[in-house]
């Protein structure tokens, strides 16, 4: 009857993700009176279990294996898959990031077991071995779906963000598994890295400049690349502006594109179709410049200027230059 | 060299998704459809990779009889054969929709030798469950990557580069591998007028299928609750710029 949480981490640090599933299971084990116990693979994470026993899980499970010294889809979805044999947990629990979907469909198409991912609720009435009721984000969390998974052991992932981590100590005991892993898990893991070069990214700038389909051409986006050089930020643009071929990808806000959070996104001629706006939604403040004050993206803005940008965004830049001596 | 793409027909939502009345399914009464995303990058990087060394894209999918438009489209991009897996509703569940899958890929591989490679969707646009692919490749037996940016093929390696935080991760599988991609890897090519009449050439396989009813059920559809909407209109053109900077001050961005 445990509740299992998978950590993810990345070479023995711990990625904020998990902290939001740890604190997800420690309620959900409390409301089904069980255990909660969390799982970190490879030895490199051993050092994780004081981080997780602040967050409440009495029990860390070590699984080791000489190969686990880097992520590898399959290696570890393998090794989650035996220690749910040998724990038989009622629910297992990831993380809502590429690599807690992937390893936890790997683990459930081990074990021959459904998976829900990007769960947002569950059940408050669950006690553990009826059907479990959860809500879950489609179209990237702009439809949500109640569904209903029925089998012995519910393997979930948690929605990225939904749940803020809060720590509630224990002492843990920690259980070393030596998991068995053959070649035909170990090929997968990362053979190679190119770390990123410092600076700002669109992920991570707290100031962005996004242009849609309104900008008209490659060449016009001069104007907001020069808007947000004096903001310090960086170039968005959304999917109708890639598929022009305008804009490299790398640069594209939305659902198949990067999710971001900037404390001010500015949206220049995009109109914020469901895919734009799931990548944008959870910007602190939203500035639309749109010349139709219907747009979806103008609705659901907090601020909005009604006009072309074409004459909008330079006007905007000249009176920064004006006030700021730039 | 040949390759497999499983991809998914998904409505083609604009700036709202309705339901339909018994909260079942997306009402698609005024949406077109189109190839979910990520796979229609699967299928233009399958082109890529058989224009240079030659072979087949053959485009697989598990959907209703009107799916055959989105084999179709993908034929009219350079993929050349094309094969439905007919199902009398929308969709199917992920266990169910792989146990299908992998047995009629099976099939075909008897008939037609193996796929070199099998590429999915990292996710589909709509029900967003991210394991299809992984359940496939389990089933045959083959290593499968997702999250794909970039996907070459040499000597019998695939060699696959995928995005993280912390930069860019390089696996290496070797062939047969399944490999799932994500938009961004290519920019999937508009049909030709040669691909559009070989699209309306082009022989539909039909390969029925059943398989077991998986543990993951879909209740009802619901939409989010709407944000208030309260926007502050600024102004109206070049001249609103004063009172857009007034407000990017306040903001802080120039701290």
């Amino acid at each position: 009857m445990t509740v299992l949480a998978v950590v993810e981490h990345d070479r023995g640090t711990i990625t904020s993700a998990s902290l939001g599933v740890l604190t997800a299971a420690r309620s959900l084990a409390k409301q089904m009176n069980t255990k909660f116990e969390a799982l970190t693979i490879g030895s490199n994470a051993d050092a994780l279990s004081e981080i997780i026993a602040k967050y409440g899980a009495t029990t860390v499970h070590q699984a080791h294996h000489s190969a686990l010294t880097d992520f590898g889809p399959e290696a570890w979805g393998e090794s989650v898959a035996q220690i749910v044999r040998k724990v038989s947990p009622s629910l297992v629990i990831g993380t809502g990031t590429e690599r807690g979907h992937e390893v936890i469909a790997q683990t459930a198409a081990r074990l021959n077991l459904p998976a829900s991912m990007n769960c947002l609720e569950f059940d408050k009435g669950f006690t553990g071995t009826e059907p479990l009721k959860v809500v879950r984000a489609r179209w990237g969390g702009s439809l949500l779906e109640e569904a209903e998974i029925d089998s012995p052991i519910k393997l979930v992932t948690l929605a990225n963000h939904v749940v803020e981590p809060t720590e509630e100590p224990v002492s843990a005991s920690v259980s070393v598994i030596d998991v068995q892993l053959d070649e035909s898990v170990t090929q997968s893991f990362v053979q190679d890295r190119v770390e990123r070069v410092a600076g700002v990214t669109l992920a991570t700038s707290p100031v962005v400049v996004s242009g849609g389909r309104g900008v008209g051409s490659a060449e016009a986006f001069a104007p907001l690349e020069e808007l947000a050089g004096l903001l310090n930020g960086v170039v968005g643009c959304s999917r109708a502006v890639t598929n022009n071929g305008w804009r490299n990808h790398t640069d594209q806000v939305g659902q198949t594109g990067t999710r971001i959070a900037p404390d001010v996104y500015i949206a220049c001629g995009i109109s914020g179709a469901i895919q734009h706006w799931v990548g944008a939604m959870a910007s602190k403040n939203i500035l639309a410049i749109n010349t139709d004050a219907q747009a979806n993206i103008v609705t659901k803005a907090g601020y909005a200027v009604i006009g072309d940008l074409h004459a909008v965004v330079p006007a905007i830049s000249a009176e920064i230059r004006r006030r700021h001596n730039k | 060299m040949n390759i497999l793409v499983c991809v998914k027909r998904v409505p083609a939502p604009g700036a709202r998704i309705n339901i339909t009345a018994d909260g079942q399914q997306v009402d698609t009464a005024f949406l077109g459809f189109t190839v979910s995303p990520h796979e229609e990058c699967a299928v233009e990087q399958a082109v890529q990779l058989i224009e240079k060394h030659g072979g087949d894209v053959t485009v697989l999918t598990l959907g209703p009889a009107e799916a055959e438009e989105q084999l179709r489209t993908a034929v009219s991009t350079g993929a050349t054969k094309a094969v439905l897996v007919p199902i009398d509703t929308t969709d199917w569940d992920p266990q169910k929709t792989s146990e299908a899958l992998a047995k009629v890929i099976a099939e075909l591989e008897t008939a037609n030798g193996k796929y070199d490679l099998i590429l999915f969707g990292n996710e589909s646009a709509d029900s967003c469950g991210y394991q299809v692919g992984i359940r496939v490749a389990l089933k045959l037996g083959r290593p499968i990557v997702n999250g794909a940016k970039g996907l070459e093929i040499e000597s019998g390696i695939a060699t696959i580069r995928r995005e993280s935080d912390a930069g860019v991760e390089i696996y290496k599988l070797k062939t047969p591998a399944c490999v799932g991609v994500k938009e961004g890897i290519n920019l999937p090519r508009y049909p030709t007028m040669k691909g559009r009449l070989a699209s309306k050439k082009v022989a539909i396989t039909q390969s029925a299928m059943t398989a077991e009813t998986g543990g993951l059920k879909l209740i009802t559809l619901q939409r989010p609750a709407e944000r208030a909407s309260n926007t502050k209109i600024l102004g109206t053109g070049p001249e609103a710029a004063s009172a857009v900077v007034d407000l990017l001050e306040e903001l802080g961005v120039f701290k």
